[in-house]
């Protein structure tokens, strides 16, 4: 649906729009898998050469009793303390919004940032809590039964659209 | 004419007189009237079908455990034996109280009698109160009804009164059980040790625990002039030291619970309390061998080791829960087994249920000769039936078998020619 | 074939609910395990030390054995997770009455426990218990008797991997009181789970299990072959009350054989590391300049035990809420 390049051009308006705000302790932080890759492309093209850090937030998911625990799990980690920081907290999608509040709790069980905003590739509907994104790569009217994937070969972003079919919620 | 009762087509096995032939047993006023022909002034009053079926010498068993015996009637027990084709019980002495004088005997054996099942034979203690110290009235025990001296699972540590206790009780001719036990090698032991010992981490029994037992008694035998009977048999090497006592000529018995001919020490499993017996299960080399002990003569009787416990005494941890199995009621199906499986001779594994262990206790028992004591079981080899708290007549439902279809099942006992059991579905 | 022992740990999915031996655990099991102690490892430097994942969870830490650094580890894993935390410290009849373990784990199932954590005395205790309570109730083995002491071994895997890069291919010698070590038992099914390429016990003939070798090690009275070219070398704890002439005729002798010092730990390999489960007895097991010397990793042990435990909890609790 968007190959590289085209991705590369949102991410470059993406990495415009934060600069623009001008933070003064930014701190990059991208939620793992995605959100940690989306972080790296937005890295070198920010002014302020932030810290880079990455979240893995499968300790703070609200579905851990009915799945289990991601067998992949990574350590978090973010190089600095996240205390008066100004926190660029980055992820691939917004969908339900249950990802973003699992990554806030986790940053807050570090500390206490001076603020946070959010960054995502995609925004689509279907939001189950009060979360939205302050800077939107682009946004998709995607069906229930639709997601966006972001997927990496070699280094190459691309995002696909699947269509999980009708019996998916 | 006396009215009596004929038990008509079934296949008699009766190894004491060489027996193995469909034949009609015809019974009166509680004896075996005659086998295959009619006896002169018999009138039939009653006839029982018994073709297909195998009609077998009362089952006598050289260890069965009744619970305390200060307890409860003993009518689930000798019922439950009963039902289990046995027709006499050899009751070890370590009863609480101990069965160590000729009171208690008496006591055991009118509380049984009054049911009507099986007999019971008691053994006298050894020592006083299975002390190991002090002889007890062997005599009197005797003269009271006891058929042997045992000092049960409690070894008697002091040599010089196991010396002495052989000897008085050769005066009189008396077997002595002796279950092979070095106290000290079984200490606290629960299992075999080997490679369940070490991988469970369990207490473990060194098989030294019973051959140390086995050599010690053996030289005091050899001196003493008794008669010893060794008990309940657990390892190879123990049967390889009986097979050579026997060579040398020494009145020397051993038996085996039929537990030990099918079962080893890789049945426990994950901690499985049912398995836990005394002596232990060994290896499967050690089952192997008890098994051709059985075929070769040197092991002459099975026994059911039986003991009955309630629900709760299995749950505990393996080195807590009591030891034991509920066998009266599978020792047949169970020997049965071994000769459908070819590890033993029909006549053998009758012989070992029958005339042997009436041998080693010195009673005229375990035969169907004309005018011995009606005491036999029908057997039907067919049958299938599992035990399970719905079929165990036994207080004790502790047994391994519990759920497992077992092939084979006593149909009719009776003693002194009375049905002591009939099966409720066999209709007969 | 999962051997008997083990079976009871899975449920019909052949998913781990109960952490009970390591026998009969597949590898990718207890990698998996580690690979999620390695990202709790992490959590004592935040400044809010919990993740939610055991919110709402009861875990009861039954030890009818006192072991204040074993529960003290279990009691911060659960609280790090969110869990609410009860200690116990049983004590139980040790008679065929023992009815009561079974007992005092149904009324504490009854005020909704949904992990235990037990520890006794008696090897099988904690099987005894997994067996005799509903499905939803998750059991960690936190040693039994003689038999075993997974989250232990776990967590000794983790300092190995950590100093050493991974199991695969090392030698290791476990010294001293194999015969009463549940810790040994756990560790040799783990390190050949995880493909170590030798393991050593080493001790004398009173102290060594018959036929240990059918688990896979090879035996050995001599502390030279014992410690020849291994890269690992683990002590066991030798109880000094074991020390009555009984097994070991006395702590000298015992010493002068099979304690550790530098001259005997000159065997190992140049890099070989110096693990003890603890609580060090100095001078009988262990020399004190190797204990605190630079080769040992005795203290690093004692750090990862709680991530260990995180990631055991972890793992048995996640996924175990049936789906409506």
């Amino acid at each position: 649906m968007y190959d590289s390049r085209q991705l590369a051009a949102i991410i470059e308006k993406m990495a415009g729009q934060i600069n623009a705000r001008q933070l003064p302790a930014p701190l990059l932080v991208g939620i793992h898998t995605g959100g940690a890759w989306l972080a790296e492309q937005l890295h070198p093209r920010l002014d302020s050469a932030p810290p880079l850090g990455t979240l893995d937030i499968s300790f703070y998911r609200d579905d851990f009793s009915r799945v289990g625990l991601n067998p992949e799990v990574k350590a978090s980690s973010l190089p600095v303390a996240v205390d008066n920081r100004d926190i660029i907290l980055v992820d691939d999608v917004l969908h339900t919004g249950r990802t973003v509040r699992a990554g806030l709790n986790e940053i807050f069980s570090y500390g206490r940032p001076e603020r946070v905003c959010l960054a995502v590739l995609i925004e689509r509907p279907g939001r189950e809590l009060p979360i939205q994104a302050d800077i939107v790569g682009q946004s998709l009217q995607l069906a229930g039964h639709e997601e966006a994937k972001l997927t990496r070969d070699g280094g190459r972003l691309a995002l696909n659209i699947i269509d999980l079919g009708k019996s998916a919620p | 004419m006396t009215a009596g009762l004929v038990i008509q087509g079934g296949r008699v096995i009766d190894p004491a007189n060489a027996i193995d032939a469909v034949r009609d047993v015809y019974i009166s006023r509680g004896k075996i009237a005659g086998i295959g022909r009619k006896p002169k002034a018999f009138g039939a009053a009653q006839r029982i079908d018994a073709a297909g079926l195998l009609v077998l010498p009362g089952l006598i068993d050289l260890c069965a455990r009744l619970r305390e015996a200060g307890e409860a009637p003993l009518d689930s027990e000798t019922r439950a034996a009963a039902g289990g084709g046995i027709t006499r019980m050899v009751c070890p002495p370590d009863t609480t109280p101990v069965i160590d004088t000729p009171a208690m005997v008496r006591m055991i054996q009118s509380r049984a009698g009054a049911g009507g099942f099986a007999r019971i034979h008691p053994l006298g203690a050894l020592t006083a109160g299975l002390g190991g110290e002090r002889l007890t009235d062997m005599a009197l025990l005797m003269d009271a009804g006891c058929v042997g001296l045992s000092n049960g699972l409690r070894a008697v540590e002091n040599t010089l009164v196991m010396r002495r206790a052989m000897q008085y009780a050769s005066t009189y001719d008396l077997p002595v059980f002796v279950t092979p036990r070095d106290p000290w090698l079984h200490g606290n032991g629960v299992v075999h040790e080997g490679e369940i010992s070490t991988r469970l981490g369990l207490p473990a029994i060194p098989e030294a625990a019973e051959t140390v037992g086995v050599a010690r008694d053996l030289a005091l035998m050899e001196t003493s002039g008794a008669r010893a009977h060794f008990h309940l048999l657990s390892s190879a090497r123990a049967v390889e030291m009986l097979a050579e006592a026997k060579a040398r000529g020494l009145p020397v018995t051993a038996s085996v619970a039929v537990h030990h001919l099918h079962l080893n020490e890789t049945h426990i499993g994950a901690f499985d309390a049912r398995y836990k017996v005394f002596p232990p299960l060994r290896t499967a080399r050690d089952q192997r061998a008890l098994v051709r002990g059985v075929e070769d003569g040197i092991i002459s009787a099975i026994c059911s080791d039986h003991q009955p416990h309630g629900a709760d005494a299995k749950l505990a941890p393996f080195a807590e829960a009591a030891p034991g199995i509920a066998g009266l009621e599978t020792l047949l199906p169970l020997t049965m087994r071994l000769v459908d499986d070819g590890a033993l001779p029909l006549p053998t594994a009758v012989a070992a249920l029958t005339a042997n262990p009436a041998a080693i206790i010195g009673i005229d028992a375990g035969h169907l000769g004309v005018g011995a004591a009606a005491d036999l079981c029908l057997f039907d080899p067919r049958r299938e039936w599992t035990p399970g708290a719905d079929t165990l007549l036994s207080s004790g439902k502790n047994t391994p078998w519990c759920g497992q279809p077992l092939r084979g099942k006593v149909t009719l006992t009776l003693v002194g020619g009375k049905a002591a059991y009939r099966d409720p579905a066999s209709g007969g | 074939m999962i051997p008997a022992d083990s079976a009871i740990q899975f449920d019909r999915n052949g998913k781990l609910k109960h952490f009970l031996t390591i026998s009969g655990l597949p590898r990718a099991v207890l990698t998996g395990m580690l690979d999620t102690a390695e990202s709790f490892a992490g959590f004592g430097q935040r400044e809010i030390k919990k993740v939610p994942l055991l919110r709402g969870k009861t875990m009861v830490n039954l030890f009818f054995e006192p072991s204040t650094r074993t529960r003290t580890t279990f009691e911060i894993a659960g609280k790090r997770l969110s869990a609410d935390v009860i200690n116990l410290n049983a004590a139980r009849l040790s008679t065929s009455k023992g009815e009561s373990i079974i007992d005092t784990a149904r009324t504490l199932e009854a005020m909704h426990t949904d992990l235990f954590v037990v520890r006794d005395s008696a090897s099988g205790a904690a099987h005894l218990i997994a067996a005799h309570l509903p499905d939803h109730v998750r059991v960690i083995n936190a040693g039994d008797g003689r038999h075993a002491h997974p989250t232990q071994a776990m967590l000794d895997m983790f300092t190995i991997r950590r100093v050493k890069g991974g199991i695969k291919g090392l030698k290791v010698a476990i010294i001293g009181d194999v015969l009463h070590s549940r810790v040994a038992r756990s560790q040799i099914q783990a390190l050949n789970t995880l493909g170590a390429e030798q393991i050593r016990v080493v001790g004398p003939r009173t102290l060594i299990p018959t036929e240990i070798e059918t688990m896979g090690v090879a035996a050995t009275s001599d502390m030279r072959e014992g410690l020849r070219g291994v890269d690992v070398v683990i002590m066991l704890r030798l109880q000094r009350e074991r020390m009555d002439g009984q097994l070991v005729p006395s702590e000298q002798e015992y010493f002068n054989r099979y304690g550790l010092t530098g001259d005997k730990l000159r065997y190992a390999d140049r890099d070989a590391v110096v693990m003890h489960p603890g609580p060090i007895n100095r001078g009988l097991e262990i020399a004190s300049d190797v204990a605190d010397g630079s080769r040992s990793v005795i203290l690093q042990q004692v750090t990862c035990g709680i991530a260990v435990r995180m990631a055991v909890m972890a793992t048995l609790m996640g996924g175990s809420e049936e789906r409506p």
